[in-house]
């Protein structure tokens, strides 16, 4: 069965070629069905290729696939080849699982879009590049995942192209892609110097072997955390991941929640033997990193009033407390975090969209509320996501997002503290949304008048095709947390599945305070969402206390307009000047250079009269010339 | 009183370079198209004298088989080059080689 892995991005790749050439033709909703069924197929593959090694001793769960020699240059030599290891196989299910939900939904999501099909074929060959992104078994294949996903990424973001604000936030997420990308090309390159390969296995050799030294390792590491900064939304270049939310609501939930926004994580886990190389300091700037955006973007949503930007803050939050795992050297946490946010933030931007399609394309959530009598599915499968991401026990969030603090508190017991702040802010905000769209008066009715042209104004339950992926992640964000649970060895079945990937890497807690008193952690979590829930039922449902929204978080600490500011004040002024060292010095070169030859050819033309005997004489003059030398320098005679 | 002289290698190597001489300044000084052309022919000859002499003294047939390399190569060279000489005269009756420089840069 490993022998087929191939086929696990060939089948969207096919999707993608035959909506290329058909989509029209398909027209709705068959080419969006026939999207669903090419990710649904690579997620059955998946499925079979996962049993196969689970089947297998833990040494013996790798396999690479060769599909074609790419790139062979001298003794440098990089393949496509596919790996199949545990963590390509995690990431894979999940995408490939995600991937054909969130597909299934968006059949009922775009009904009655002009670009329907076209809207498929983008999603296709995103989860396409997102799998050559996750099983790609060197540096180069993922990174050209990577780019792919990026690219994917912009097209989907300004998928509705019309309007403005979508165009900017698209070329706003490439542009700050970009950044990222240089990281992990720097980091590609150094990895290459100091292995001499790209492939990860060498990589992760060389790496344990000693053959790489701790300050090559510490660059390499801080370069792909450059990288993974960009691509994973983190500070400082997060930007881009807020303003994403332009795109159609399913791309949220795949892109910028599930699966894109996680591959950073990812490359972090696969190159684990080199961040645990590099020196000390290296870990604990990528947890200082995370823990630090996970603070900043929780204070932000706190104030958000769009029912998706608070998601896209609460991703970016999240994204930070996966980063804190990598950072304390957990990362079977941060991919099991991983796992369970894919599953409830999924569950949470399609459970918003399923809203915004019910009250016709509006997001402010000031101008919902009661919703959950007229949408009893959303909204019970939405208050799941809720319980999930706030941390309550025994919903999926609370595990990881647990298991993830444990590990912080044994490397610091400051990065435990911030990341309590944030987990109490997380319980608080997504309460807030949560009784502002679903319960409360309803604040729509007066819209009727606008509405008028469509009569009376009345938000809807959406259609099956839209709840069946609701409850499928809802069923997943409650039963997700059984992949890791604290209580015994036995019960780390996360854990002893990725071993062999992450074995080297993982950092040892088992002496350390927080691991003997685990459970006293378990507790203060408890009680520590369920103060954020608490504060935010009394602010915004039992209305004792006005709520604390300053204008300031609401514009994110002004971090964006200070950027443009910064970027259209001196930042334009210093590009002017590059862009006029450009035009006369790099120009001012190579323009000379013309002139000066330009100037010889006027001269040297002279000498061209065209008459015969004026070459013939020169022919002569020419040959006695040489024969003198010939004879001076005694070659002949 | 005459003796009679044998001719040797040197006289026919003289001669030839004379012949040769001749034909390059008949090329250098001469303006007339066809007048250059023989001139040139000349200058051929002259190098297939010393060819067939310096072949006869060293006693190797390959100067001698040279020689019909360069007649042959002779024979379409003034084919070829009276074929441009025709045409440019009946286009521009009475024009010299130094008139003919459409090369001139």
């Amino acid at each position: 069965m490993l022998e087929l892995i191939w086929l696990i991005p060939a089948l969207p790749l096919a999707g993608f070629l035959l909506i290329l050439v058909f989509g029209r033709l398909l027209g709705e909703p068959k080419a969006g069905l026939l999207a669903t069924a090419m990710v649904g197929a690579s997620f059955l593959v998946t499925v079979a290729v996962f049993f196969d090694l689970l089947g297998r001793s833990a040494e013996e769960r790798h396999h690479v696939e060769t599909v074609f020699s790419w790139m062979p240059i001298g003794s440098l030599s990089i393949d496509m080849a596919f790996l199949a290891d545990p963590l390509s196989i995690t990431m894979a299910l999940f995408v490939t699982g995600i991937g054909s939900l969130i597909h299934l939904y968006a059949v009922g999501y775009m009904h009655g879009d002009p670009k329907f099909s076209k809207f498929f074929l983008y999603l296709n060959l995103f989860v396409f590049s997102m799998l050559m992104l996750v099983m790609g078994e060197n540096l180069l294949v993922t990174f050209l995942g990577w780019e792919g996903v990026g690219t994917c990424s912009y097209f989907l973001i300004s998928f509705w192209h019309t309007r403005e604000s979508a165009a900017t936030a698209g070329k706003k997420a490439f542009v700050t892609n970009r950044v990222g990308d240089w990281g992990v090309m720097m980091g590609m390159f150094l990895a290459f110097g100091a292995a001499g390969t790209l492939s990860y296995e060498g990589i992760n050799h060389a790496a344990e072997n000693g053959a790489i030294s701790g300050v090559t390792a510490t660059a390499i590491a801080l370069m792909l955390f450059v990288g993974a900064c960009g691509k994973s939304a983190q500070l400082p270049l997060y930007i881009w991941l807020p303003d994403a939310m332009e795109g159609p609501t399913p791309v949220s939930a795949l892109i910028h929640a599930a699966t894109m926004v996680t591959a950073g994580v990812f490359l972090m886990t696969r190159v684990n033997p080199v961040i645990e190389i590099a020196y000390d300091w290296a870990p604990t700037i990528i947890a200082i990193v995370g823990v630090a955006t996970a603070l900043f973007a929780a204070t932000i949503a706190v104030a958000q009033t769009d029912i998706k930007k608070v998601l896209a803050y609460s991703t970016v939050s999240q994204l930070g407390f996966m980063f804190l795992a990598v950072g304390s050297g957990a990362y079977v946490a941060a991919i099991f975090h991983m796992v369970t946010h894919a599953f409830f933030k999924a569950l949470l931007f399609l459970g918003s969209g399923s809203v915004i399609h019910g009250m016709h394309h509006e997001q402010d959530m000031r101008r919902m509320g009661g919703l959950r009598l007229l949408m009893p599915v959303t909204a019970l499968t939405f208050i799941v996501g809720w319980l999930a991401i706030a941390g309550v026990p025994p919903f999926a969030g609370f595990w990881s997002k647990d298991e993830i603090l444990l590990y912080a508190f044994a490397k610091s017991p400051i990065l435990y503290a911030v990341g309590l702040v944030t987990a109490l802010l997380t319980a608080y905000y997504m309460t807030r949304q949560v009784i502002m769209v679903f319960f409360g008066e309803a604040r729509w009715k007066d819209r009727s008048e606008e509405h008028g042209a469509h009569g009376d104004f009345h938000p809807h339950e959406s259609p099956v095709t839209m709840l069946a992926p609701l409850v499928v992640l809802a069923g997943l964000s409650i039963v997700g947390g059984g992949l890791q649970l604290p209580f015994s060895k036995d019960l780390h079945f996360l854990e002893h599945w990725l071993e062999p990937v992450i074995e080297f890497g993982e950092a040892d807690i088992k002496k350390t305070w927080a691991y003997d008193n685990k459970y006293l952690l378990l507790l203060v979590a408890v009680v520590v969402a369920a103060a954020g829930i608490a504060a935010s039922v009394a602010v915004y449902a039992k209305k004792k206390m006005a709520p604390i929204e300053p204008t300031l978080l609401a514009d994110g600490w002004r971090y964006d307009s200070s950027i443009s500011r910064f970027m259209g004040g001196p930042g334009r002024k210093a590009f002017d000047g590059v862009a006029w060292a450009d035009r006369t010095i790099v120009d001012g070169a190579v323009n000379g250079t013309g002139r000066l030859v330009q100037v010889a050819g006027e001269v040297l033309r002279k000498s061209q009269t065209g008459a015969v005997r004026n070459y013939a004489a020169a022919v002569g003059v020419g040959v006695v010339l040489l024969l003198l030398w010939f004879f001076l320098r005694g070659v002949v005679f | 009183m005459l003796s009679a002289a044998t001719p040797t290698t040197t006289w026919y190597l003289v001669l030839a370079a004379l012949l040769f001489a001749i034909g390059a300044v008949g090329v250098l000084v001469r303006r007339n198209p066809l007048v250059m052309f023989m001139c040139i022919e000349l200058m051929l000859n002259a190098v297939n004298l010393s060819f067939v002499a310096l072949a006869k003294r060293l006693g190797d047939i390959g100067g001698q088989t040279t020689v019909f390399f360069v007649m042959v190569v002779a024979a379409a060279e003034v084919v070829v080059g009276l074929g441009i000489i025709v045409s440019i005269m009946r286009r521009r009756p009475g024009a010299t080689a130094d008139d003919v420089a459409e090369l001139k840069g």
